[in-house]
């Protein structure tokens, strides 16, 4: 492996400072990065080591009755916080529907939030990639690409975003605290993931230097409890990235779908909330037709990016099956293969 | 070099009477657990430095230019080996003396045959500098377009396929059966290039002392690996010593050195160092073997009554442009079903990959999931529950030679795990079945069959003064457990307890075992061990029996027996004596003997010799999301002398999970211009995790077979993946309707063929 300087700075203003020199990158738990520096994508000069930053692992319950999740908090730790998983089911069985055991007990909040595309091109370093080198093309494109985009994509990239966590995320309007060298600064996870169009490297909104430092859940987040689910297809029941997911999350009133949220994985660079689809959904009696009619909605704009076109049919499915589980009601425990479809089944 | 091995035995396994089908437990399973077995890469003798492999990022060209200097100069860069700088060889690497000596690429040429191919070595103090100064070459190609997949190019029939079989068999007329048959069934199947993907990659440290040579390096045969390094450097085979105690996996990809190993012995000599090579994930996609794409392509004929009229199996399969190994894929149409007219056939097409190699049943695992898909599309052509289809069609003789099997309990293999999977009621027409969730279930099955094969190899007995014994034979221990197995063999073979004995294995500087592929390392190496042992015991009974102060005297070696450390005549059980006393009166500090096991000819010519098995599997489909779940396996298995149930239940197991596996998930992604792998690791290969792996049960139907060789055994290494992945693909059609002939299958076509 190349050489490298690696730090690890005592606060979190020195990590700024060290981490804002062209060629540095935070360091979290390395699940990510360092099979990046393995395979040759990322040559990184310099490690800034974020793990041992004070305050950063804390769940903290917020006056407004909010939820603030310190960047370093491990996946599994945050899973298998009992609030938390009362209170946000569905995110809570995102989390564990990733990786492996292993893999969630080292890897952070921030660094599963800021984990790369799985496209395998990008992951390549003979082939051409413009997330690795702006300009050189997409050999993705016309390449082995069932797994890639559906919505949201351009010429430039059609890669997605992987993480699980980050889609009921951002179907629950969760906000991202960011310090960099100007200070202290918001953003909706919305806004953290950027689409690819003209400049696929610039895969989010932070600038060098910034840390993401929190996870902020707002106060309404929680209305959802008792409708939550999250339900991942993947090609083998546990340890494999989604092919496509959704997250559903609704607040059902007198028999009416009061409130809304849905969001998909797998299906764009950025965790996708489908506005339109809660659009549909609001007011309206939870229904199979409802949520077929929210599904075609959540997929309007859908197109293939190559020898995809299945996905957009199995993404309106995801967002019936999730709807109608949401319906139903969260399960009491989270089950035993968490997102999965047959997580319905006893003894699964 | 000797092994040091801290072997368990467990003390309640301790027996008189036959140690010889006990479940033993596994003699090297505490030094694994504990960390202690000692595998090739944990070896580190003094002043070893490490050598990292550059490879290739294009398929097919040359390299024209590599920055030397740029990773000399990288702090701990040694050396860096490329054809411009390296140790002579004594032999061309390209040159084929043998149909075993595959060509690899030791830098000879700055040529580039496949993706992932070494195009230099460079040798330093740390890992780390080796594999940045490997990355700090940055070669320039000359690049040619890579012939990627089953339509690459011109197709060719290959001279011979396996192990030299003929690549057309023909037996009765297929025409004339087509032609007669009421229904008809003619369906395409295509198998994924697969990767062996044993645990432990491929690994060597190399220690040069003159021109006698150390190695510590995985084997599947260490006496094939020496004769290759022996000519391969001009030394002699005696002056190479092979340490292979333990492999984690092999499944083929270690039966023959590779190119990988070889180059660390070269880097050990040209920096006069002991240097360590171990492959990364990504580099064993390549180098070390894979299982070729096959596209098959089945027609049936079948009567009115359901039998068969006509079987036609045809394979086409990919090889490297520079060698030649030819999957037998149709090969698995010759032995199954009876038939008046069988027909197999192969073609293969040359593409930019490293040369295919024997990949854990290869031949029967692509073969059989064609084969028993297509019988399960003609069972459910003629209405026919599959099961019943089979029996129907069972062969009794071996369809296309007429030999007789040396023995076959398929029907009994049948008979229990339907019983026990509960097969009865099973619907014919498929999407009639749901589970209380709503989900689709499917029931399908297929037959398992291995051919029951004997190399050659050879064991040394010995019996010492105080009585005790030893067995030596240089066998290879992938895991599949033959320090266990083959120690219970040689108790018995010197009619001892297993605590009187020792077994040494593991190394070259022991008589030859031959190669532990082919499901027979336990049927050699056990006739071996068996053979030494009754010729040691003769010579014990040569000396007591010609001696008139024994008790025996004058019984001669037919007229005694061995039993528990003693001699007995067989005429007067009373009159006895012990190992010990009879060297101890004779003055002999030891006797020893030899003993070898190979096939009979004999009896080969005579009968057909394979393990047979039926496999039954429960599937569920999300009948809207297509997401399958594999959820019940039960499969019974004829496989001749079972010699330890716990080992042989887990090489069962391994073989029905790798089954499901190639069914749903296996699959290596090339992309078709560059002809790079796409998911060369083990996070994007997927091969079944725990959480897919269903309850499983396997059953052994036992089987006295006097023809394979002296002890009856058969081997199980291989036969659990035939049948299973057949299985599963027929289980996936009769939950959903759907079926999908291109494995592995694949969530669209589930999703797309269900409907809304
Ligand atoms: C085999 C495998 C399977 C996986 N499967 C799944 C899956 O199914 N679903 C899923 O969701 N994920 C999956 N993952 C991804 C996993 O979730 C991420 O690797 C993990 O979350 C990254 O966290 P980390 O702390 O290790 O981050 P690191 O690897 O240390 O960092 C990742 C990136 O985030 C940046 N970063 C880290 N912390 C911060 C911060 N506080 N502020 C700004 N930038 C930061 C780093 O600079 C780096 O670029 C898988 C990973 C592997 C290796
Ligand atoms: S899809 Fe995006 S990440 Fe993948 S190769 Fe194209 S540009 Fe790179």
């Amino acid at each position: 492996m190349m050489n490298f300087d690696y730090v690890r700075p005592a606060s979190v203003a020195d990590a700024i400072a060290e981490a804002s020199e062209k060629g540095a990158t935070y360091l979290a738990s390395g699940t990510n990065l360092l099979d990046l520096m393995k395979g040759g994508v990322s040559r990184p000069s310099r490690l800034v080591d974020v793990t041992r930053l004070p305050g950063l692992d804390r769940i903290e319950h917020l006056a407004d009755g909010g939820l603030r999740i310190g960047a370093l908090v491990r996946n599994a730790d945050l899973a298998h916080d009992a609030d938390f998983a009362r209170n946000y089911p569905a995110i809570a069985e995102a989390l564990l529907s990733g990786a492996s055991a292993q893999l969630r007990n080292a890897a952070t909040v921030g660094g599963n939030l800021m984990q790369r595309t799985r496209c395998a091109y990008f992951y390549d370093a003979g082939s051409a990639c413009n997330r690795r080198w702006p300009g050189a093309g997409c050999d993705a494109l016309k390449g082995e690409n069932r797994l890639h985009a559906v919505l949201g994509w351009s010429e430039g990239c059609i890669a997605t975003h992987p993480s699980d966590f980050c889609v009921p995320l951002v179907g629950l309007d969760a906000v991202v605290e960011i310090e960099g060298k100007g200070g202290r600064r918001e953003l909706p996870l919305e806004a953290l993931h950027r689409l690819p169009g003209e400049t696929p490297e610039r895969e989010t909104a932070l600038e060098r230097g910034d840390l993401i430092v929190a996870l902020r859940l707002p106060t309404e987040a929680k209305n959802f409890a008792g409708h939550s689910r999250y339900i991942k297809v993947r090609e083998r029941t546990s340890y494999a990235f989604a092919v496509v997911s959704a997250a559903a999350a609704l607040r059902i009133e007198d028999g009416k779908i009061r409130e809304a949220r849905l969001a998909l994985g797998g299906v764009a660079a950025k965790p996708w909330r489908a506005r339109g689809a809660e659009q549909v959904l609001a007011g309206a009696a939870p229904d199979a037709a409802v949520y077929r009619e929210a599904a075609r909605a959540a997929l309007a704009d859908a197109k293939p990016s190559g020898d995809n076109a299945f996905k957009i049919e199995l993404a309106q499915r995801i967002v019936v099956r999730a709807l109608t589980l949401a319906a139903a009601g969260t399960p009491d425990r989270i089950p035993a293969l968490p997102g999965s479809p047959f997580s319905s089944v006893a003894g699964a | 070099m000797t092994v040091e091995l801290n072997l368990t035995r467990d003390p309640a396994h301790l027996r008189h009477g036959s140690n010889i089908g006990q479940p033993l437990r596994r003699t090297d399973g505490a030094l694994k657990v504990t960390g202690k077995a000692r595998y090739a890469a944990d070896n580190h003798p003094p002043g070893m430095v490490y050598a990292v492999i550059a490879t290739s990022c294009i398929a097919r060209g040359r390299v024209t230019a590599l920055c030397v200097d740029a990773a000399k100069r990288h702090p701990g860069v040694i050396d860096v080996m490329t054809p411009a700088h390296k140790p002579e060889l004594a032999e061309d690497p390209d040159a084929k003396g043998n149909p075993f000596a595959f060509r690899m690429e030791l830098l000879q040429s700055d040529e580039v045959r496949y993706a992932n191919q070494a195009i230099a070595v460079v040798i330093a103090e740390t890992l780390e500098a080796a594999t940045e100064g490997a990355a700090l070459l940055s070669p320039r190609y000359q690049v040619e377009i890579a012939r990627v997949g089953l339509d690459a190019g011109e197709t060719y029939v290959p001279p011979a396929v396996g192990i030299g079989h003929p690549a057309e068999v023909r037996h009765g007329d297929i025409d004339a059966g087509l032609a007669a048959a009421s229904k008809r069934i003619d369906a395409t199947y295509e198998t994924p290039a697969q990767y062996h993907n044993a645990m432990e990659p491929h690994a060597i440290v190399a220690v040069w002392d003159g021109d006698r040579l150390f190695i510590d390096t995985p084997s599947q045969g260490m006496a094939m690996a020496q004769m290759r390094i022996a000519g391969l450097f001009g030394i002699p085979p005696a002056n190479i010593h092979i340490n292979s105690p333990f492999l984690g996996g092999g499944f083929g990809s270690k039966g023959l050195v590779s190119g990988p190993q070889v180059l660390g012995v070269m880097a050990a000599k040209l920096v006069g160092r002991p240097v360590k090579l171990v492959l990364r994930r990504s580099q064993m996609y390549g180098p070390v073997g894979h299982r070729p794409p096959t596209r098959q392509r089945i027609r049936i004929g079948t009567g009115d009554d359901g039998l068969l009229t006509a079987l036609e199996h045809e394979a086409r399969i990919t090889t490297s442009s520079f060698d030649d190994f030819y999957e037998p894929a149709a090969d698995a149409s010759h032995t199954l079903y009876a038939s008046p007219a069988i027909r197999t056939a192969h073609q293969a097409v040359r593409v930019d990959t490293g040369t295919p190699l024997f990949m854990r049943a290869p031949g029967e695992a692509t073969g059989s999931i064609a084969l028993e898909s297509a019988i399960d599309e003609a069972a459910f052509a003629c209405g026919i529950d599959p099961l019943e289809f089979r029996l129907k069609n069972y062969a009794e003789v071996e369809p296309t030679t007429g030999k007789p099997f040396s023995s076959k309990a398929l029907r009994q293999c049948y008979a229990k795990a339907a019983e026990r999977f509960g097969w009865a009621g099973r619907p014919l027409q498929p999407k009639q079945m749901r589970d209380e969730n709503g989900f689709l279930v499917g029931w399908g099955m297929g037959t398992a069959t291995f051919p029951a094969l004997m190399f050659q190899g050879n064991a040394r007995a010995v019996i010492r003064a105080d009585g005790r014994g030893v067995m030596e034979s240089g066998a290879h221990d992938m895991g599949q457990g033959a320090w266990t197995a083959l120690t219970q063999i040689s108790a018995d073979a010197l009619a001892l307890d297993l605590d009187q004995i020792s077994f040494l294995s593991g190394t070259s500087d022991l008589p030859d075992a031959g190669i532990a592929g082919g499901s027979a390392h336990t049927a050699t190496v056990g006739a071996a061990i068996h053979n030494a042992g009754a010729a040691v015991i003769a010579k014990l009974a040569e000396l007591a029996t010609s001696d008139e102060r024994s008790p025996l005297f004058g019984a001669g070696n037919a007229g005694v027996v061995a039993r528990a450390g003693r001699l007995h005549r067989r005429d007067d059980d009373a009159r006895s004596e012990s190992y010990a006393e009879i060297l101890a009166r004779a003055g002999v500090a030891e006797v020893e003997a030899s003993g070898t096991g190979a096939a009979d000819p004999a009896a080969q010519s005579q009968y057909a010799m394979h393990a047979h098995g039926a496999v039954f599997a429960e599937v569920k489909v999300d009948p809207e999301l297509g997401q399958i779940r594999a959820t019940r396996l039960v499969g019974a298995f004829a496989a001749g002398r079972i010699i330890n149930p716990l080992m042989v239940r887990s090489q069962l197991y391994g073989g029905m999970i790798w089954g499901l596996s190639f069914a749903l998930h296996e699959e290596a992604v090339m992309d078709k211009r560059s002809g790079r792998i796409l998911n060369a690791n083990l996070a994007e290969y997927h091969v079944p995790v725990n959480a897919d792996v269903p309850p499983m049960e396997v059953i052994t139907v036992d089987e006295h077979d006097p023809h394979v060789n002296p002890l009856g055994i058969k081997g199980v290494g291989e036969i659990g993946i035939t049948g299973s992945a057949g299985a599963v693909a027929n289980a996936v059609f009769h939950a959903t309707g759907i079926r999908v002939r291109n494995f592995p299958i694949k969530i669209e076509e589930v999703v797309m063929g269900l409907g809304g």
